[in-house]
């Protein structure tokens, strides 16, 4: 973990981690999913995670908003500990914006109701404030104008930051990403990637699951190579990408070369 | 640019084309769907023919030939001989003429009829208003709370200087409207916990929701009503008695309940989990997102198997009429049993089923201008 420690103090010295994993199980069935996961995220840091799929990479990052829930280990979000105890649960999931591969937008709300909807009824905001305030990170994505509509009538990319901005406007200190750009054609990838490259620019604690390598080096603090539900290596980009050390980072490195 | 080297190659008959003209007008449509070969002529002049002799011979038995009015004796008994003469010939809407105060209001106090009359008003006044979706909000449900508490007041008197009239003496169409308004009014919210129960994590609510829903579709809803209406006041502690109209409604409830339950169920079934993550994710409590998120969704889905099972639950509640209950078809039946009426059951069972089509056909159309609208979001 000494590189990883060196990394998070480079970000803020002495402020506590905003992500806390510590010795993270989980297993589906008989399937061991997660495998002693320890990860420490600083407030402000830029983590990607990638890996072959099947590697554990996306239920590690929904463990850490209990979309699943771990069996062992300890994950604490800004300083609380997830358990059963549905309040903290609640506080976490206030502080925790996540963006799905799938969108995930309420078909049946317009684009502004379905950014406003989380701060009025779980953040009690009055109504016309929680509409300024979606106005603004709708404009922020540059689709303000779309705000009357529903989502589908809007394209793949559009939808998608949409989904950003509502997850931002429960003004979240921390983003989870899941493979935002899997799900969408190539020429509306870029219309995402600048949205998120934004987002970064403004010292968002962000865990990123992709495959974007560009996005990687252009954003990442740090780059988190996972197999088999393992970490295998991490570091940051430029040492992941040019001087990989493990055998299967570089199979995996070599595959997703050859695929672009 | 690559594109458009490839435009350049693309041969010749891929260039736009004009797209196949279509015939319009009633005389096109009828050459291409009824006379396009010779077989289809024939079936069509055919089945023309039947359909015209069929609808002209009704249309001289219902009209034409029909007898409105029969005269009345010194007694007041009416005079049906020429009713009788008519027979088969022609329809005798005397019958209508001078039993339907007892089709629709039973044997409600004649003199009261007033007020059923304003109960079968007042029910149509709130499916009017409650079809309205400028009123869904908590205005509805005070709509609902005040006109059903008239309701009641109209129907038993003893108040305000109105005649008491016992549950006993109630009958016909305010019968039908209430054992399906409540109904349905009480099965609704009833169906949706028993649906949300039954995908609860929590396994005793589950095997609760589970065991009422079988149990429940596992019998006849006759078999329920009886046991409401026989077996069920063995039970009670002596000195007890709950009303049979009560009992019978509560069965209705419960049965609807269960089948209605399982409408909904089919429809959170058909939600993606994606909705249930975005909505945990946005941190929202379970009952926001089951009542922001989900359900609107949903019941949405379910609309046209909701509606299905509405209509089926109205048209059901005639099976009151075997324990006792005189519902408007038991109403309409008894008014055949008088000596000068008998055998003219045609014209009173028409009669009835237009009443019965009215509502199932209201329901009906609005359900399909609500799909209409709230799928909106779906189009592009």
């Amino acid at each position: 973990m000494s590189a990883a420690e060196t990394l998070t103090s480079a970000v803020k010295a002495d402020a506590p981690p905003a992500i806390l994993l510590e010795r993270v199980n989980k297993w589906f069935g008989s399937l061991h999913v997660l495998r002693d996961v320890n990860l420490s995220v600083a407030q402000g840091e830029r983590v990607v995670v990638c890996g072959p799929s099947g590697s554990g990479k996306s239920t590690l990052i929904r463990c850490i908003n209990r979309l699943e829930e771990h069996q062992e280990g300890r994950i604490s979000v800004d300083g609380i500990e997830l358990s059963d105890d549905l309040k903290a649960l609640d506080a976490i999931r206030r502080e925790v914006g996540m963006v799905f591969q799938s969108f995930n937008l309420f078909p049946h709300l317009t684009i502004l109701e379905n950014c406003t909807l989380a701060p009025i009824w779980v953040r009690k905001m009055p109504k016309k404030e929680a509409e300024a305030l979606a106005m603004e990170y709708l404009t922020r994505v540059r689709i303000p104008e779309q705000a009357g509509k529903y989502p589908g009538q809007l394209s793949g990319g559009q939808q998608q930051r949409v989904a950003i901005a509502r997850a931002l406007c429960m003004q979240p200190k921390i983003m989870l990403f899941d493979e935002p750009t899997s799900a969408l054609d190539p020429e509306m990838i870029k219309e995402v990637l600048d949205t998120m490259v934004m987002l970064a620019d403004t010292g968002m604690t962000m865990i990123c699951v992709t495959h974007e390598m560009g996005f990687a080096r252009q954003v990442a603090d740090r780059v988190v190579f996972m197999d088999r539900g393992e970490i295998v290596e991490q570091g940051e980009p430029e040492a992941i990408f040019s001087n990989p050390q493990t055998d299967r980072l570089k199979l995996f490195l070599s595959q997703i070369l050859r695929g672009h | 640019m690559s594109d458009v080297a490839l435009n350049e190659n693309m041969p010749n008959d891929a260039l736009p084309r004009t797209a196949p003209k279509r015939l319009l007008g009633p005389a096109a449509w009828a050459r291409e769907n009824l006379f396009s070969n010779w077989w289809s002529t024939a079936i069509t002049l055919a089945l023309g023919y039947l359909l015209i002799r069929y609808a002209v011979s009704f249309v001289d038995w219902a009209f034409v030939n029909a007898i409105w009015t029969v005269p009345y004796n010194a007694a007041g008994q009416p005079d049906t001989s020429a009713c009788r003469d008519n027979k088969g010939v022609g329809a005798c809407w005397a019958i209508i003429a001078d039993k339907h105060r007892f089709i629709l209001f039973g044997t409600y106090p004649y003199d009261e009829h007033w007020r059923p009359l304003l109960v079968c008003a007042l029910f149509v006044g709130l499916y009017i208003v409650s079809a309205m979706r400028r009123f869904w909000n908590w205005r509805l449900a005070v709509i609902w709370a005040v006109t059903l508490t008239v309701i009641g007041i109209l129907m038993w008197g003893g108040v305000f200087g109105l005649s008491f009239v016992p549950q006993e003496r109630w009958g016909g169409l305010p019968i039908t409207l209430i054992l399906a308004t409540f109904g349905l009014a009480f099965a609704f919210p009833l169906a949706i916990l028993v649906a949300l129960g039954r995908r609860s994590q929590l396994p005793a609510i589950k095997a609760l929701c589970v065991l009422y829903v079988e149990l429940i579709r596992g019998v006849p809803l006759i078999s329920l009503l009886f046991m409401a209406s026989v077996m069920f006041p063995l039970f009670l502690p002596e000195g007890i008695n709950i009303d049979k109209l009560l009992r019978a409604q509560i069965a209705i409830i419960l049965f609807a309940g269960a089948y209605l339950a399982e409408v909904v169920r089919g429809g959170l079934q058909a939600l993606p989990k994606g909705q249930y993550e975005a909505a945990d994710a946005l941190g929202l409590s379970y009952w926001k997102k089951t009542g922001l998120i989900i359900l609107p969704q949903a019941l949405r889905l379910v609309i046209p198997p909701l509606v299905n099972t509405f209509i089926g639950f109205f048209k059901d509640t005639s099976l009151v009429l075997i324990i006792g209950i005189f519902d408007l078809l038991t109403a309409g039946k008894t008014a055949l049993i008088e000596p000068q009426w008998q055998g003219f059951g045609v014209e009173v069972y028409i009669t009835l089923g237009l009443i019965y089509f009215m509502f199932c056909f209201a329901m009906s159309q609005y359900s399909a201008g609500l799909e209409a609208e709230f799928n909106r979001h779906r189009r592009r």
